[in-house]
């Protein structure tokens, strides 16, 4: 195959990756979108086949192929079988093994070009291996926060900002080393700094700014897939690679501001993070809780009830009962309806994904703008595993790690009903003053169980 | 006339900046039920790294180059083919032609 041939088919592979992302930003179009995407990665991946190696087969083919049939076997059933409500953690780990692969190609290259790389090359080098292992190691944290395997509190330690600071000192003088005396050595360092910064740069963000860490790596990981195609010179990563950094950067703005963040104060949380003033003393406070037939009988005389789904509703795979309930109030006359936060679960639009796999109706699910004025004549709201999206902490207490973020006024409502399962905090770990209020009522349990016993109770009334 | 065509590293720079542009362009209006999808379509775009993994397998030299290529063949791999499955999956969820309030207005 011709290089021109080739660079025009790998034109038209990037042109899909265009579409694909243009499709991906509208609802009507995003799932045809996303096949045009594949579609172009399958015909970059079949052409270089049949250009690499001027024609031939490529060397070491048949290893290239049972890598890549391995690669399928461990990444097809991984994003079939996982759960819906683990999903963001699964695209945090697919992001970080795509930086990782990054990293590697750009090592490969290096020690095959030896001394013979011009510094543009070697500095491009540098660039991926930093980005590509800062993107592998950040993510693995991402990933680790999201399936709470460690705590998705904000891991701030003694002296950790200079820690970070001499870290990325060291990242960057390494880098240099690289490019002033090359060798493989340097490279080393270099690498091995660049995860140890990932690392430290992830682990003082709170759990509710994950999602934009994610975001922003995966936009890190697009941008160091150029600069490997600067190395190789393969327009088509070029091109692949800064459309993700591209959009990827836009995307990482668009979520900070529909969280109410500021994306300095996420990225820069290491240096800025201070360990957050304990509120211990609200602990001992009373609640009041109630039983599924108090919760029946709020619900019951209820004209309008607002229904605000939560993580801990997915987890429970409460999906289905909450609309047995929906029905049976709205059998009765009562309007019902779903208040549904920008980022209610992990994600934006983590819970409209969720809802829809439930088929709840989707003219019942209203987003955030439309339903706070709507509080005020509502007469319950029933919190079903949701707690930082409604925590009135975001408007009172500068400070706290959410505050800034919009959220559901359901404190406006006539009586507020939460299904938690314990008083434990919400993800981001701040205490929620709502709950104490003398017109909440608490019921605990998981969330499922407590919806059974509620729909029986109303169905006895 | 002889036209002369741009230098090799300059036609990449354009390439390169005309992407940024691109790039911006396309996302720049999207409603915030869209944004884990798309996050997740532009993840395994960026799996395409695996075209410069097997070309790095191909021109390996040593077992060392050879392996670190293989090893990025299988991440690359699995960047790429589990990130369009996963974004295929959530995005059959909306399949019921949900009315979605906020639409970019660019609806083909």
């Amino acid at each position: 195959m011709s290089r021109n041939l080739y660079d025009l088919i790998g034109l038209a592979a990037g042109i899909c990756f265009i579409l694909a992302l243009k499709g991906l930003s509208s609802p009507k179009s995003a799932r045809r979108g996303n096949l045009i995407g594949a579609l172009g990665a399958t015909i970059a991946t079949v052409i270089v086949f049949f250009y690499a190696n001027g024609g031939k087969a490529l060397n070491n083919q048949i290893l290239i192929l049972a890598a890549i049939a391995f690669g399928v076997l461990v990444g097809v059933p991984a994003a079939r079988k996982v759960q819906m409500t683990q999903m963001p953690q699964l695209v945090a780990l697919f992001n970080g093994v795509g930086g990782g692969a990054a990293a590697l190609v750009a090592i490969v290259e290096y020690l095959k070009l030896g001394d013979g790389a011009t510094t543009a090359e070697v500095i491009a080098t540098v660039f991926t291996v930093i980005v590509g292992c800062v993107s592998f190691s950040g993510s693995i944290i991402t990933f680790l926060k999201l399936q709470e395997l460690m705590t998705t509190r904000p891991v701030i330690f003694p002296f950790g900002r200079q820690l970070i600071a001499l870290t990325l000192i060291g990242v960057l003088a390494s880098g240099g080393w690289v490019i002033s005396s090359g060798g493989s050595t340097p490279l080393l360092v270099n690498g091995i700094l660049s995860l140890l910064f990932g690392v430290l740069f992830v682990l003082p963000v709170g759990g509710a700014d994950v999602p934009i860490v994610i975001s922003l790596l995966n936009a890190f990981t697009g941008l160091t897939v150029a600069a490997s195609g600067y190395v190789l010179q393969t327009t088509l990563l070029i091109v692949a690679g800064t459309l993700v950094g591209a959009s990827g950067t836009i995307l990482t703005r668009l979520m900070a501001e529909a969280m109410g963040r500021s994306l300095f104060g996420t990225l820069f949380g290491a240096f800025t993070a201070k360990a957050q003033a304990s509120t211990g003393a609200v602990d001992a406070r009373p609640v009041k809780s109630g039983s599924p037939d108090d919760v029946a009988i709020l619900l019951n005389y209820a004209q309008r009830v607002v229904i605000v789904p939560g993580f801990g509703l997915a987890v429970a795979q409460a999906q289905h009962t909450v609309r047995e309930l929906a029905d049976l109030l709205a059998s009765k006359g009562i309007e019902v309806a779903y208040g549904i936060h920008p980022v209610a679960g992990r994600m934006p639009g983590h819970m409209n994904v969720l809802l829809a796999e439930a088929n709840v109706p989707y003219e019942q699910l209203v987003e955030m703008e439309e339903i706070n004025p709507t509080f005020p004549q509502t007469d319950v709201v029933l919190v079903v595993g949701a707690n930082d999206v409604v925590n009135p902490a975001a408007k009172t207490t500068p400070g706290c790690p959410i505050y800034g973020m919009p959220i559901l006024d359901v404190a406006l409502a006539g009586n507020v009903i939460f299904l938690k399962r314990s008083m434990r905090p919400g993800f981001a770990g701040i205490e929620n003053e709502l709950l104490y209020e003398a017109k909440t009522t608490l019921l605990f349990g998981d969330a499922k169980d407590s919806l059974t016993k509620v729909v029986s109770a109303l169905k006895a009334l | 006339m002889v036209i002369e065509v741009m230098s090799n590293e300059i036609a990449l720079l354009a390439i390169f900046l005309l992407s940024i542009f691109v790039g911006f362009e396309v996302v720049s209006k999207v409603s915030t039920t869209l944004h884990t999808p798309l996050m997740s379509g532009a993840n395994a775009i960026h799996g395409v790294i695996l075209v410069g993994a097997i070309v790095v397998a191909d021109h390996a030299k040593t077992n060392l180059e050879l392996g670190l290529a293989l090893a990025a063949v299988i991440l690359a791999t699995i960047n790429m083919v589990g990130g369009f499955v996963v974004t295929d999956r959530m995005l059959q969820m909306f399949k019921g032609k949900p009315k979605v309030k906020k639409d970019s207005g660019d609806s083909k």
